[in-house]
């Protein structure tokens, strides 16, 4: 219970902000008794996580404040930020909903509203779903088994148990890939035989061409036949290291998409729907060109989209839906089945909050087991911070330009590059940056810091060629991350321009940077082979504890030219 | 996978190279007139000039499939179907290749328009094919992004 003292400081925080308050609310945590009462509704249900990112515990996620939209998803879910997005789905500023699905106020909303996310909160959520959706299917999109410090210790058994324990069904990838096709494999034959369907339809073996895993899997819901294809993220081996799956190719198959949608409407479903980690854009221009799917459960974008996408195709309409990340939301799809065909259907993108659902007691037991062995590494204190840190957004994030700064001091570089990853959680003011909060940021397989010399003119190329990657107008060219993050250069960005001609202005220190000058450039994560380096977590802990205070300071971005009143956009 | 298959390929292997390198694989098309200026021409118009495909027709039966972004730019799968009757060869050409023409495959009569094969690309650029049929040219084009990779998800 809130005494008088700690009620009228959060009147206070809520009051600054600007937000709208109503005092019962407030003085009742702002808990709504019926915030989960999901009324049943038809008779095929399907509930959908994607991004996790191996998340165990309750965390805070800022959802970003730029998410530019280029051609024709101008101003077009998922490209819709803070007031925009509010606006669009009729969300009431000030409210949970609202901290839910966008950065607004986010220091003070996270304060009221708390954690997001946290498999036991999840756990509790799906079960009462389950338990009025007799036969509905849990599908997990992926980004499951990387994140977190304790599933790159475990290579991922911390999330593999625990995904079986949630009660998943059906599940696909991308950086599951990251532990190596063996890996992978040997999860899908072992741990996850008769539990957990793994489907991809677009990975086939480099040689011949063989599927590597079933492309779809047909389940049978309250007398309803249902198909749940698989597409993993179409470009693992590039965005990702090629070596790591080197007997594999992925890309997005289309041709082989309609082919299985085809099959398994002739093999008798009634519902087909699409496991995807294409990222929005790709799933809505392939629904666009693709006929025979129902909905398409989206992720690798990190999008919290609170309502489906509606794309018209040659045959029909397909239901584009994407369930943003760090385990913050689950999607639940009801369907009305009759005469087998889809005669309505219910959506609801639920956020996780982790004070409105008790812990799930089994795997709150769980989640401690796996964590104990660990508990000194990840509670080591390194620095407190004064400032929101967080990652996600197009071009630069609190805790990425905290990667640089440490890289570029430790390293002795002018220039840093840090990935434009869409994972890693976000910290609030106040608090401490323990090394597992770290290892949100920079738990990957293939952490190496590097330290390069390049010209000028491959500087500016590397930028253009990730920008592209970005902002090209055709979704079957985008790759679904951010702008890589650069350190000690300023420059200007027209994402509507054409590769090549999309960075101008750069400079370093105030001097325009010399196309044939040689730098040196600090980064992390290359994706060639046999390159080796001091993992990124230890070059950015010994920076934090060194600094011990992370002092707010202005974040470096862009300039952005070209773009207008973008609503993907806000300074 | 098919692992059957696989063990056969495997246990064959010896006896396949040995078969091809005898030549009962190969056929009268091997020993085709050599195209010498259009495969050492330097850029995309002398390769096309060479072919006598300055003018070819932009066809929609023409079929070229290659991956939108390459995953390896040193093997980069390409197949080529074309639907136009006739067919007695298909040429395939990446276009910004310091030599554009990559290979030019010739059909005997009532063979299917269909080649697959992988090719070596340095740059993003399109993939184009250019089909002979009846004595005409025609041609179509995919483009292939080939990138350096990493900063994605």
């Amino acid at each position: 219970m809130m005494n008088r003292r700690e009620f009228l400081q959060l009147l206070a925080v809520a009051a600054a902000s600007g937000m709208a308050i109503d005092s019962k609310q407030v003085l009742a945590g702002n808990a709504p008794s019926n915030f989960y009462d999901v009324p049943k509704f038809g008779n095929v249900s399907l509930l959908h996580m994607t991004d996790c990112h191996a998340q165990l515990l309750p965390i805070y996620f800022r959802e970003p404040n730029v998410n530019i939209g280029v051609g024709e998803a101008v101003g077009r879910p998922p490209h819709l930020v803070g007031e925009y997005l509010l606006k669009y789905y009729g969300i009431r500023p000030g409210t949970r909903e609202a901290y839910a699905f966008t950065y607004l106020d986010f220091q003070a909303a996270a304060h009221t509203y708390g954690k997001v996310g946290g498999f036991a909160h999840l756990k509790t959520l799906v079960d009462n779903l389950r338990g009025s959706r007799p036969g509905s299917l849990l599908l997990d999109g992926g980004d499951t088994w990387q994140g977190s410090a304790t599933a790159l210790w475990t290579k991922a058994q911390d999330m593999v148990d625990a995904s079986k324990l949630l009660g998943v069904d059906v599940m696909t990838g991308h950086w599951e890939f990251t532990y190596g096709a063996d890996r992978v494999k040997h999860v899908v034959d072992n741990d996850f035989k008769d539990k957990i369907d793994f489907v991809a339809q677009n990975i086939t073996t480099s040689d011949f061409g063989d599927p590597v895993f079933k492309p779809y899997v047909m389940k049978v819901i309250n007398g309803v036949h249902v198909a749940v294809i698989g597409q993993s993220f179409p470009y693992t081996p590039i965005s990702n290291p090629r070596y790591m799956v080197a007997d594999w190719t992925f890309g997005i198959q289309e041709d082989n998409m309609q082919k299985t949608v085809d099959d398994a409407r002739a093999k008798g479903a009634q519902v087909v729907v699409l496991l995807s980690h294409n990222g929005m854009d790709v799933d809505i221009k392939m629904a666009s060109r693709v006929t025979g799917i129902d909905a398409i459960f989206g992720g690798h974008t990190h999008d919290g989209v609170p309502q489906p996408y509606q794309v018209k195709n040659a045959k029909g309409t397909t239901l584009v839906t994407n369930a943003g990340s760090n385990g913050k939301f689950l999607g639940v799809m009801d369907f009305d089945v009759r005469n087998g065909k889809i005669a309505a259907w219910h959506y609801r993108l639920l956020p996780i909050f982790s004070n409105l659902l008790p812990a799930d007691q089994a795997m709150t037991a769980y989640i401690d087991k796996v964590r104990a062995p660990f508990a000194d590494k990840l509670n080591e204190k390194l620095a407190v911070t004064e400032e929101v840190l967080y990652r996600r957004g197009n071009f630069n994030g609190t805790f990425d330009q905290l990667i640089l700064d440490a890289i570029m001091k430790v390293k002795d570089a002018e220039v840093g590059f840090s990935p434009g990853f869409r994972w890693g959680t976000s910290l609030l003011s106040g608090d401490v940056i323990t090394m597992d909060r770290l290892m949100d940021q920079t738990a990957i397989t293939y952490p190496a810091t590097t330290l390069n010399e390049m010209t000028g003119a491959t500087i500016k190329s590397i930028m253009e060629d990730v920008c592209d990657n970005l902002f090209n107008s055709d979704p079957y060219y985008q790759q679904g991350g951010d702008m890589v993050r650069v350190g000690g250069i300023q420059y200007t960005v027209s994402p509507n321009n054409k590769i090549g001609n999309r960075i101008s202005n750069m400079t370093l220190k105030g001097k325009p940077v010399d196309a044939s000058r040689t730098y040196k450039v600090a980064g992390w994560a290359p994706v060639n082979e046999g390159v080796t380096g001091t993992p990124i977590w230890d070059v950015v802990a010994e920076y934090l504890r060194d600094i011990k205070v992370v002092k707010p300071q202005p974040l470096i971005m862009p300039k952005i030219t070209g773009i207008g009143n973008n609503p993907g956009y806000a300074a | 996978m098919n692992l059957l298959r696989r063990y056969i390929l495997k246990s064959a292997g010896a006896a396949g190279a040995l078969a091809i390198t005898s030549g009962l694989l190969g056929t009268g098309n091997a020993y085709a007139a050599y195209n010498t200026a259009a495969f050492s021409a330097k850029t995309i118009a002398d390769a096309l000039k060479g072919l006598g495909a300055e003018s070819a027709t932009a066809s929609h039966d023409i079929i070229v499939k290659a991956p939108d972004i390459a995953e390896n730019g040193s093997v980069v799968p390409v197949e080529v179907t074309s639907n136009i009757a006739n067919t007695t060869n298909i040429a395939i050409l990446a276009e910004k290749n310091p030599n554009p023409l990559i290979a030019s495959f010739n059909l005997s009569n009532g063979t299917q328009g269909f080649i697959a094969t992988r090719i070596k690309m340095a740059k993003t650029a399109n993939v184009r094919a250019v089909v002979t049929a009846d004595g005409k040219k025609y041609t179509a084009v995919k483009e292939v992004k080939v990138t350096i990779g990493g900063c994605g998800g």
